[in-house]
């Protein structure tokens, strides 16, 4: 067969569909707008019942992150991620989710190198890179603040 | 004994005869238009296990007791196995097999593996070294997807390009003497790489092996894809298929109206959500030995060039940076013992 791969890679293109970027937009922006709207609500809420706003706020993430990692477990955070994609995977619900499905799936290879080990295999990189930001961050705001 | 014609393609002078076939499927597959094609189906994908690798084994020991019941053997009878699938180290089949104490040959062909073993164990069969022989190839959609891609609950988009990897496993039972239908003829693929490097497009990956030992074949027998009921590839899916016959186009050969694909067949893909089609090494195992060799037997389908196509890559590989390797075994079945292309 006479092709190189870059003319091949042209016709590869050609028959490959792309992600439905406009539906995928706006479904991201609606579910993911909506996950943020529901954490105001709790932070309202938890301001309303007496709670001072920061841990209101500690609170509305943690239980953001609680009904994510319950959504996970009960096999439907994975169907509305099909629908939202980046709407799920941005907010704080997408770590959580990241952490939990990967818990549930390496259990089956013991608690210490399955559980224990695989659970950062997606959320690993967030928390490395996160963290090194922080540290960059902090220092320029130690030599420039 | 074998001999060859043209380059490639080798033909079987006592072509074997497929004696049996079972196929085993799980929840999607029944959903798919094939169900009636599974002889046995589990909608619960852990098939009563603990894991998912343990279900993948227990699929292949369905597979082959079920494809031996039908042939009305023992294993003891069975002279070797060939058999695959797409765990590290082909756990799939050693552990499912390992109780019927039929000497084993192990074979890594990725979603090629029922081509490739049914070649294996034919090209066996007519050398006289074995009488009775069984190929047998599965995949799990959820082992899969853990090995090569991320947890079942993570919350990801599969792209429009992607293929769904099949929950299922088919044996078949060969002898050197028996009915309808025959493997008459095979063409062993060489390893293409045209530089694919999305693993989320394994259909373009590997149309070009494809084309390349479907090429091969017609040139070394002298027939055009037209000449055979089906040219039926393994699990192109929609995107591999229409490339596939794009670049035969290119060579003169037209596909078109006699080419399926095993992917486009075992699931509704619009209705089940399917993106560009069914894939892994148990969706042309489950439709070739659930559905198309038993209509060769039933004399409805004759002449059939069966073509699986396997992605030679892993995730470590592909994290490298590499592009991803590919490979299409082809077999040629018949209903008639001689005649036909070779």
């Amino acid at each position: 067969m006479n092709m190189s791969p870059e003319e091949y890679d042209k016709l590869a293109k050609k028959a490959s569909p792309n992600s439905p970027f406009l539906k995928n937009l706006i479904s991201a922006f609606l579910i993911g707008g909506g996950i943020c709207a529901l954490g105001q609500g709790f932070l309202l809420w938890y301001q309303r019942l007496g709670i001072d706003r920061d841990t209101a706020s500690a609170w509305a993430s943690i239980t953001l992150v609680f009904l994510s990692i319950l959504l996970t477990g009960l096999d439907l955070y994975d169907s509305i991620a099909k629908v939202a994609g980046a709407g799920t995977l941005v907010p704080i619900t997408g770590f959580a989710n990241s952490m939990s499905s990967a818990a549930i799936e390496f259990k089956s290879e013991g608690w210490v190198l399955g559980l224990g080990a695989k659970m950062f295999i997606i959320a690993g990189p967030v928390i490395v890179y996160g963290v090194s930001a922080s540290v960059i961050y902090g220092i320029l705001y130690y030599i420039f603040g | 004994m074998a001999h060859r014609i043209g380059k490639y393609t080798i033909v079987l002078d006592q072509p074997p005869s497929i004696l049996a076939t079972a196929a085993i499927g799980s929840k999607k597959e029944r959903e798919g238009p094939l169900e009636k094609s599974f002889d046995f189906i589990c909608d619960d994908p852990y098939f009563e296990q603990d894991s998912w690798e343990k279900a993948e084994s227990i699929m292949q020991t369905k597979a082959v007791n079920t494809a031996l019941g039908k042939a009305g053997l023992q294993p003891q009878e069975i002279d070797a196995i060939f058999a695959g699938d797409l765990l590290n180290q082909c756990v799939g089949s050693s552990y499912g097999l390992r109780e019927l104490g039929i000497p084993f040959m192990g074979v890594y062909g990725a979603c090629s593996t029922m081509a490739e073993s049914l070649l294996g164990a034919s090209v066996f069969l007519d050398s006289g070294a074995l009488n009775r022989a069984v190929a047998c190839t599965s995949s799990h959609f959820c082992a899969a997807e853990r090995q090569y891609r991320f947890p079942l609950e993570y919350g990801g988009q599969r792209t429009p390009t992607a293929q769904w990897t099949a929950t299922a496993a088919g044996a078949a039972v060969l002898g050197k003497d028996g009915p309808s239908p025959y493997v008459r003829a095979v063409t062993i693929g060489t390893i293409e790489d045209l530089g694919i490097t999305d693993a989320n497009n394994m259909g373009a990956a590997m149309a070009p092996a494809a084309a390349v030992t479907i090429q091969r074949f017609m040139e070394d027998t002298g027939k055009k894809p037209s000449d055979f009921d089906l040219v039926i590839t393994g699990d192109l899916g929609k995107v591999g298929s229409d490339l596939v016959r794009d670049l035969l186009l290119r060579e003169g050969i037209k596909l078109e109206n006699s080419h399926t694909d095993c992917g486009l067949m075992l699931y509704d893909l619009e209705k089940q959500d399917m993106h560009a089609g069914g894939s892994g090494c148990g969706c042309s195992a489950g439709v070739m030995c659930g559905h198309i060799l038993p209509l060769m037997r039933e004399d409805t389908l004759h002449e059939i060039v069966f073509v699986a196509t396997g992605a030679l890559m892993n995730p470590t590989v592909v994290q490298q940076g590499e592009s991803i390797a590919s490979i299409a075994h082809l077999v040629y079945l018949s209903t008639k013992k001689e005649g036909g292309a070779v």
